[in-house]
């Protein structure tokens, strides 16, 4: 074991590399780039024995990887944003093939406006595909949730690619500190790949990712999907105690944060959510109990881990980083549907929309947030949603308006936006 | 052309059929003869990677119709299927993991929809990184299995579903052939069903090389090109005939042409066989359109030399 100073995208290349992935479909895109690099360099310099190959685009990209695991190599491939939506046909598709890839996404906002920053729209996109999904909030939990994928994505039980994610910018160029496991130890809790029966070999041929006809033989083979992606809950469960036996850290489906005699909780994914846990220790200084509840694992999403940690709480504010027009936060709505109607459900679920192409969440946020949804506790009336945005905000983007306005008057040139 | 293959005369051909029947292939498809035949010289130890495309029904669960193994992709990237499945077994070979008779020759198999449009960057990619893998295209100029609208292989004038104006299509089919060889391919023949030697002679050699290799087949498609299935055989042989189809291959840097027909027929006897080009003859005929169509043709092989 060693202890580095690493950035997010660094830790996952750590995991690819001692999770000992064989192939490495690659395409470049803001800010998963390092990631490839990373592996590319190793490759080259003879310290990781696996063949990396620059696909033309992300659809080929997963393309190549989905097939190549149905052939019978562990995957390792990474993408972001527009790239996991340039692969989303394949996403479904290598989902239905049952090829227990990672693909790690490192999140970023979607065009248009097209931007570079983080936000979880791009993941959320990905969450009908049928890829299980990780959620990190560290540079240590990056690494460490790529070599527990593999185990669940690999599992007889499961095999389902698996997707884990990181935030742009904030966790992706953030240096922490890292332990950085022994490949023999990684060994002993991750074997090599065993493919099974799914692989092309010429003296054993088969058909793989066939058409069917029918609406029967077609629903069968997506409920198969689904109830082994339903498995893979209990699945995680024994793959994070036997990592917590390993390697000595605990990684449940959902993290509690002084959960316990809270009243009000916050919900939320992510990097982002260790501001709110900062805003918990200053607001429980204040003498308000509040908590936080963060799911790691969002698919299979951890329904009945979140009944239990919420159950008798008065109120849950859910903080979504991701938009979904016309319909608001996606967590919030699941949330809801995980709750409706079970013993002891919070009568209150707030939503509020924030952070959205790397717009922070300041403490203040936070402290407003809890106060809102606290009165809504009281008044047991459920607030509109809220979409987080200052004054101050608003008065940079009409001073941008105003350029815009004087440069079209030099010009002449339209700006549409 | 030269000819080392074991294929130098109609009875040297393989008389056992690999391919199973009872496909859903409709009645006179140029394009199952021609894959028939190709998967005859090929063999069983073949992996084909599908695009989305008539053919893509051959394997409808639980039936194949091949001895070998089938992947299907997308309409958009089954050249990247292929460069997956070649990498992992190239992969599981360097390993030691499985031995050189548990490889299998890698295959894209896709229409002209796929390999004229949506499919042609994926290609372009795989050729670029010197993929080791035959391209296989069955051409029946028009996306086929969605009832024969216009693709960019649709030659000009044809009459398809989402060109049913008088003109026809207006622009011209997309010189394919040229494309892979600009693009550094190591191998690209055209060939058809109806030329069986011709045929055989190029795979064998295609399954001989490596690196990315295209076969070209034109698919006469009685339901898209509208005409008589029992047709299918003479309006293949026409095809060359008229010059339509030249027969062609290049290998070490150069395009040879197989068959030069010595005089060749005029195309209207091609056309007037198929009711996608029935409007260039009634209700009047189109003089100045054919005349256009037969002189494109000409120059074709008068730069040939023919």
């Amino acid at each position: 074991m060693s202890r580095r100073l690493i950035t997010g995208n660094a830790a996952a290349a750590w995991g690819a590399r001692l999770a000992r992935a064989d192939y490495i479909p690659a395409f470049p895109i803001t800010p998963q780039t390092e990631i490839i690099e990373t592996l590319g360099n190793w490759i080259d310099h003879g310290e990781m024995p696996a063949r990396m190959v620059m696909l033309e685009s992300e659809h080929s990209m997963m393309t190549a990887a989905g097939a190549a695991a149905a052939t019978g190599v562990r995957v390792f491939s990474a993408t972001s944003s527009q790239g996991l939506l340039h692969a989303m046909e394949m996403l479904y598709a290598v989902a239905g093939w049952r090829a227990p890839l990672v693909l790690v996404n490192v999140s970023r906002g979607l065009a248009s406006p097209i931007t570079l920053e983080s936000d979880h729209n791009d993941v959320m996109a990905a969450r009908d595909s049928g890829f299980l999904q990780l959620h990190c909030a560290s540079c240590q939990e990056v690494l460490d949730a790529t070599l527990i994928a593999y185990r669940i994505a690999e599992d007889p039980r499961v095999r389902l690619p698996m997707m884990v994610n990181l935030d742009g910018f904030y966790l992706s160029f953030t240096r922490e500190p890292v332990s950085i496991p022994e490949l023999d130890e990684v060994r002993s809790f991750l074997p090599d790949f065993d493919p099974g029966s799914i692989r092309f070999r010429a003296g054993r041929p088969i058909s793989q990712a066939v058409a069917v006809l029918g609406g029967g033989p077609y629903s069968y083979f997506r409920y198969e999907s689904h109830l082994a992606a339903n498995a893979a809950a209990d699945v995680h469960r024994e793959v994070v105690m036997d990592f917590e036996r390993i390697f000595g850290r605990r990684y449940d489906a959902i993290e509690t944060y002084q959960c316990e005699d809270a009243e009000i909780v916050f919900l939320m994914i992510g990097s982002f959510s260790t501001k709110a846990r900062a805003a918990v220790d200053a607001l429980r200084d204040a003498g308000e109990p509040v908590g936080l509840v963060r799911p790691r694992l969002l698919r299979p999403y951890p329904a009945e881990d979140l009944r239990r940690a919420l159950a008798g709480k008065r109120a849950v504010a859910v903080i979504d980083q991701n938009l979904s027009p016309g319909h608001g936060g996606t967590l919030h709505c699941e949330l809801a549907a995980a709750l409706y109607g079970s013993d002891g459900a919070p009568p209150v679920l707030a939503s509020f929309v924030g952070g959205l192409g790397g717009r922070d969440i300041t403490a203040a946020e936070f402290f407003e947030i809890a106060k809102v949804t606290k009165k809504a506790a009281d008044e047991g009336v459920t607030p509109e949603p809220r979409l987080l945005f200052q004054e101050s905000e608003l008065r940079e983007v009409r001073k941008l308006q105003a350029i815009a306005h004087h440069e079209r008057g030099l010009t002449g040139a339209e700006h549409v936006e | 052309m030269s000819n080392d293959t074991r294929f130098h005369d109609i009875k040297d051909l393989p008389s056992t059929h690999l391919l199973g029947s009872g496909t859903p292939m409709c009645a006179g498809c140029g394009g199952l003869q021609a894959v028939s035949q190709i998967y005859d010289v090929l063999g069983p130890n073949t992996i084909f990677v599908n695009a989305a495309g008539c053919m893509t029904l051959l394997s409808v669960y639980p039936f194949t119709p091949f001895r070998g193994s089938w992947l299907y992709t997308s309409m958009g990237s089954a050249p990247a299927g292929a460069q997956g499945v070649r990498d992992a077994l190239d992969i599981l070979r360097d390993r030691g993991k499985i031995e050189a008779s548990e490889d299998m020759q890698v295959v894209v198999l896709t229409g002209d929809g796929s390999a004229y449009g949506m499919g042609l960057s994926a290609t372009s990619g795989a050729i670029d990184r010197g993929l080791d893998f035959i391209y296989l295209c069955y051409d029946n100029e028009g996306y086929g299995n969605t009832g024969q609208q216009t693709s960019a292989a649709t030659p000009h004038a044809a009459r398809t579903s989402t060109s049913t104006g008088a003109a026809g299509y207006p622009g011209f089919k997309k010189d394919l052939f040229s494309i892979w060889v600009a693009n550094g391919a190591s191998y690209v023949a055209t060939v058809i069903g109806t030329e069986p030697l011709d045929l055989a002679r190029k795979i064998e050699k295609a399954a001989k090389l490596d690196g990315p290799r295209m076969i070209l087949s034109l698919a006469p498609c009685p339901t898209g090109w509208d005409y008589d299935p029992k047709d299918s055989a003479e309006i293949g042989r026409l095809a060359v005939k008229t010059g339509v189809w030249p027969l062609k291959e290049f290998a070490d840097g150069e395009v040879t042409h197989n068959k030069k027909p010595r005089k060749r027929v005029p195309v209207v006897e091609y056309l007037e066989r198929q009711g996608r080009f029935a409007h260039l003859f009634e209700p009047e005929r189109q003089d100045r359109v054919l005349a256009d169509i037969q002189s494109k043709v000409d120059r074709y092989w008068d730069a040939v030399g023919s």
